[in-house]
């Protein structure tokens, strides 16, 4: 580092001194006020019902007798065996998917590298719910892969059997997580790390498990703890395929059926939010102090080497069946949108288009509930987003890095906890100025929505700001602009493009959000699309109509992630600081 | 456009228990090219972004043509500030750049329109206006965030390292024509720099500064030949330092006892040395080429001091070569003026050193 670079550094690090409370100004503090009590209103406040609900008697007196209650239960018992079974079985799978992937993007120079790219935006563009159905008819007892197994071997796979098919559905949608994590890990290892290996003596395997594994170790950990934890907390997938003995099931069928007084049901949301929490608190400890982005400036990443034609083929093999089979959700999808009659043979029998016109006739007002929910909840996720980097990044106000905690806490909350919450904490509080209940509302869900996606804006928001160097504001300041006036006229501009990206992947998650929506929808004109997917997808008539609309959501996310991928390159590519070419 | 002073008055700053500036007094005149000087950490740089209002003193007031303006927020400021990165907004034409500050002071269109055309003249980048910052050369950046600043008629212009990102051919033309500018502006400037070559070429006058202390003012001139203590006299050229102990005073000399090499009498001004007492540790030093370099030993001479040395390494460096000599037990850099021809000494050759008087400074420790 040079000399300059060290006294800029030192100078950036200077500018944020302990200041005291007096050095603050008023709108900073009415800013922070405003984002804290949106966070507790709506956040820490339900999800705190949630706990003290689980641990309190009849009498209001401290209990742990609902958690005694709780392991007393076979039911209950068997659920919570099933769910940790489960999480880690689907990160393990995920895991041998991912690894061999991820190794052959880093070690070799072949255009394969490209299609797993892909790869890793698939699941955000459908729920693992979605698929499910249409992986039975691609994988279960009677579908595709079967029924031509059993014609010509004469025996069939349990593929999509029990939990077995849970852990099937979850791990093909969520390997990408640990796909995208490692390949980052292993890009940024430096190529003097394995020369280095080699120029001892250490080759092949060894070779691979002492240096390469390791230094990518972080990345594989951070993407695992995150399968494992989307897959513990994850509702629609184990209801859509019949699997209630499981947690997230168990709470959503006590509340909804037994009602909002059933203490198993907060025992159960207590246990998801422990679980989650300490999934990501091993992670962030196997994490700490390993940063291991070992690539020096100059550096250069790991060598990548060609393969010769063979292991070529088989290389290209195994990413073609990969491929095919992550790709098979969304194909199935496609062909159930279409087909007339799909049952016990390989591919629908017939195809129509009915099922896209029941679906814009019946559910054009769910498209636009997705659209308005979704939308008013990104809206508020980058205005919360920008506002709560801006006060960390920018401002000297006490505490403020607590805002970015709670608000990140919303990670580690299952939406069906936080959709409790809002139930337990908001009865019957009405709209003020009406006599409608405001769980009876769709602002509930909204809300839900923006606070379950607010951690996806804030991140992009943060790594906005980050990008703009605080001289830009200064230099606007130093000829006469004033604090309001800098961010309207530099800071906004410059973060645009962070600040879409923000939008768009809040936007498309809170679109096939449905554990909090399931819970929250409580008149049918209510319901937004994720929900209608769902409710088709109940009956053997329904899954027609039900996948035209899936195929519709999916397009809809599928443009808006191509969107801000577009926005995002567009904007960076612009704002990367030149090179002094002529110079 | 009027000139204005810039006068710092026991300025302090601290964040937390650091104390970065430390009772700071400075007095710059109207339209001067004022540099300051020292090495990263001393408290340059925070005191540049203090002028400028980014950084707030707990103590001390900073006058302006003689107003205090400690108060006021780096808007009300009629300051201009170039950045060392040159802080130009991505997202904006050159032509918005430097029309930024006009518009925010909500100039009429004309006004923005002929002040902006000016300012780029002036910069000499009247055909770059519809360009993007990260489509010009480091050099024209450098010209825009002049211009930015300059076309709003700050009071004072305040440059932070402004040539560092510079190549070293580009930045002796940028330095000249950074001068040129501000001679005809006639704007008072205070710069920053790490350089002391840069700060020596370019300025009027300069301070040095060290841990947020105000070592030294003067013109580059004084500062070079007569520091006022030890890191001064490092910080501007390169100086030796001889380790010494005063053996005895008199009355128009000095005997220094000088560890490793022996006894020495310094000539020196009957005030100069009631500054000494005996036994008190003090640094002979001398300016490397301030010493004649001998092979052969000459007749004692009663008006230079003499020291024999020995040759342990040799710096080429064109017009001279400088050499690392041992003293007795210390060493010292003396310089040998370079022509063609002249051969280079090798490791080991025994060297009588000659040094006059007058270029001996004697700092106390």
């Amino acid at each position: 580092m040079s000399e300059n670079e060290q006294a800029a550094l030192q100078s950036q690090r200077l500018m944020r001194p302990q200041a005291g409370w007096a050095d603050v100004r008023p709108g900073v503090w009415l800013a922070g006020g405003l984002v804290l009590v949106f966070l507790l209103l709506f956040f820490a406040l339900p999800v705190a019902r949630v706990f003290i609900a689980a641990f309190l008697d009849i009498d209001n007196s401290l209990t742990f007798g609902h958690f005694s209650a709780f392991f007393s239960q076979d039911l209950m018992r068997e659920s919570f065996i099933n769910s940790l079974y489960v999480a880690v079985m689907s990160a393990l799978f995920a895991a041998l998917i991912a690894v061999p992937l991820a190794y052959f993007t880093v070690r070799f120079d072949f255009r394969g590298a490209l299609l797993i790219q892909t790869l890793g935006v698939l699941p955000l563009i459908m729920p693992p719910f979605v698929g499910a159905v249409a992986l039975q008819l691609i994988f279960g007892r009677s579908g595709t892969l079967n029924l031509l197994l059993n014609d010509a071997f004469g025996f069939t796979l349990p593929i999509m059997e029990g939990l077995n098919g849970v852990i099937f559905v979850e791990a093909i949608h969520y390997f990408p997580f640990i796909l995208m994590n490692l390949t980052v890990a292993l890009r940024n290892i430096d190529g003097a790390m394995e020369e280095a290996a080699m120029n001892l003596g250490c080759k092949g395997w060894r070779l691979f498990w002492r240096v390469i594994f390791p230094l990518g170790l972080p990345g594989f950990v951070a993407g695992a703890s995150l399968v494992f934890v989307k897959v513990f907390d994850d509702l629609g997938t184990p209801l859509v395929m019949g699997q209630t003995n499981m947690l997230a099931p168990q709470a959503y069928l006590r509340i909804t059926q037994v009602g909002l007084e059933d203490p198993m049901g907060y025992v159960i949301s207590v246990l998801m939010i422990v679980f989650s929490i300490g999934a990501m608190v091993i992670s962030a400890r196997v994490l700490k102090g390993r940063d291991f982005s070992t690539l020096q400036k100059g550096g250069s990443s790991i060598q990548r080497r060609q393969l010769s034609p063979v292991e070529s083929a088989l290389a290209y093999l195994w990413i073609g069946l990969i491929l095919l089979i992550t790709l098979s959700p969304h194909l199935g999808v496609l062909l159930l949108s279409f087909a007339k009659v799909w049952s016990f043979s390989p591919l629908p029998d017939a195809y129509t288009l009915e099922h896209y016109a029941v679906v814009f006739q019946d559910a054009s007002g769910m498209i636009q509930n997705t659209l308005i929910y979704c939308g008013l909840a990104a809206g508020l996720d980058v205005l919360l987003g920008v506002t709560i980097a801006y006060l960390i990044l920018r401002t000297n106000l006490p505490a403020r890095q607590w805002l970015d905690w709670i608000a990140t806490a919303s990670l580690a909350v299952p939406g069906i906890v936080l959709a409790i919450g809002f139930l337990r904490m908001f009865k019957g509080v009405m709209v003020p100025g009406t006599d409608v209940l405001l769980t009876g509302t769709w602002v509930a869900i909204m809300l839900a929505y923006a606070v379950r996606r607010l951690p996806y804006a804030l991140r992009s928001c943060m790594a906005a700001l980050q990008q703009v160097h605080i001289s830009l504001e200064e230099a606007a300041e130093s000829v006469g602009a004033n604090k309001i006036s800098s961010i309207r006229r530099v800071l906004v501009p410059l973060m645009t493009g962070g600040i879409l990206a923000g939008f768009v992947t809040s936007f498309i998650t809170a679109a096939v959000e449905l554990s909090a929506t399931i819970m929250l929808v409580s008149a049918d004109s209510q319901a937004p699309m994720s929900y209608g997917i769902y409710l088709y997808m109940q009956s053997v008539a329904g899954r027609g109509p039900g996948a035209a609309l899936g195929v519709l959501a999916i397009l809809v996310v599928a443009v808006g992630t191509y969107l801000s991928h577009r926005v995002v390159e567009r904007t960076s590519s612009r704002l990367t600081p030149s090179k002094e070419h002529s110079s | 456009m009027k000139k204005v002073s810039v006068q710092c008055r026991n300025i302090r700053l601290a964040y937390g228990t650091t104390e970065v500036l430390k009772n700071v007094n400075l007095d710059i005149e109207p339209g001067e090219f004022f540099a300051l000087l020292g090495p990263s950490g001393s408290g340059k740089s925070t005191l540049l972004r203090l002028i400028a209002g980014f950084n707030k003193h707990q103590h001390g007031e900073l006058l302006v043509d003689g107003r205090d303006i400690g108060k006021q927020e780096p808007w009300d400021r009629n300051i201009g500030m170039v950045f060392q990165s040159y802080a130009l907004w991505p997202h904006l034409s050159v032509w918005d750049n430097v029309a930024f500050g006009l518009v925010e002071r909500k100039a009429d269109k004309e006004a923005i329109q002929s002040k902006v055309a000016a300012a780029l003249d002036l910069v000499g980048l009247s055909a770059f206006g519809q360009r993007k910052p990260n489509q010009l050369s480091g050099g024209q950046q450098q010209r825009v965030a002049l211009a930015r600043t300059i076309v709003i008629e700050p009071q004072v212009l305040l440059l932070d390292e402004p040539l560092s990102n510079l190549d070293k051919t580009l930045r002796v033309q940028m330095r000249q024509e950074l001068l040129a500018l501000q001679r005809r502006l006639g704007i008072t400037t205070i710069f920053v720099t790490h350089d002391q070559e840069e700060a020596m070429t370019t300025a009027d006058r300069m301070a040095v500064l060290d841990q947020g202390v105000v070592q030294q003012v003067g013109t580059p001139a004084e500062l070079y030949d007569e520091p006022v203590n030890a890191f001064v006299a490092n910080f501007v050229g390169t100086m030796n330092m001889l380790d010494a102990k005063v053996r005895s005073l008199h009355s128009d000399n000095l005997v220094l006892d000088v560890m490793g090499v022996g006894e020495m009498t310094i000539p020196i001004s009957p005030t100069a040395s009631q500054v000494y007492v005996k036994d008190q540790h003090v640094q002979l030093s001398f300016r490397p080429h301030s010493v004649t370099v001998e092979t052969k030993t000459r007749p004692h001479d009663e008006r230079s001091i003499g020291m024999q040395c020995t040759v342990e390494a040799s710096e080429f460096m064109g017009q001279l070569t400088r050499y690392r000599v041992r003293v007795g037990t210390q060493s010292l850099s003396v310089d040998q003026a370079y022509y063609a021809g002249l051969p280079k000494l090798p490791v080991g050759t025994l060297l009588n050193l000659r040094l006059a008087p007058s270029q001996i400074r004697i700092f106390a420790v």
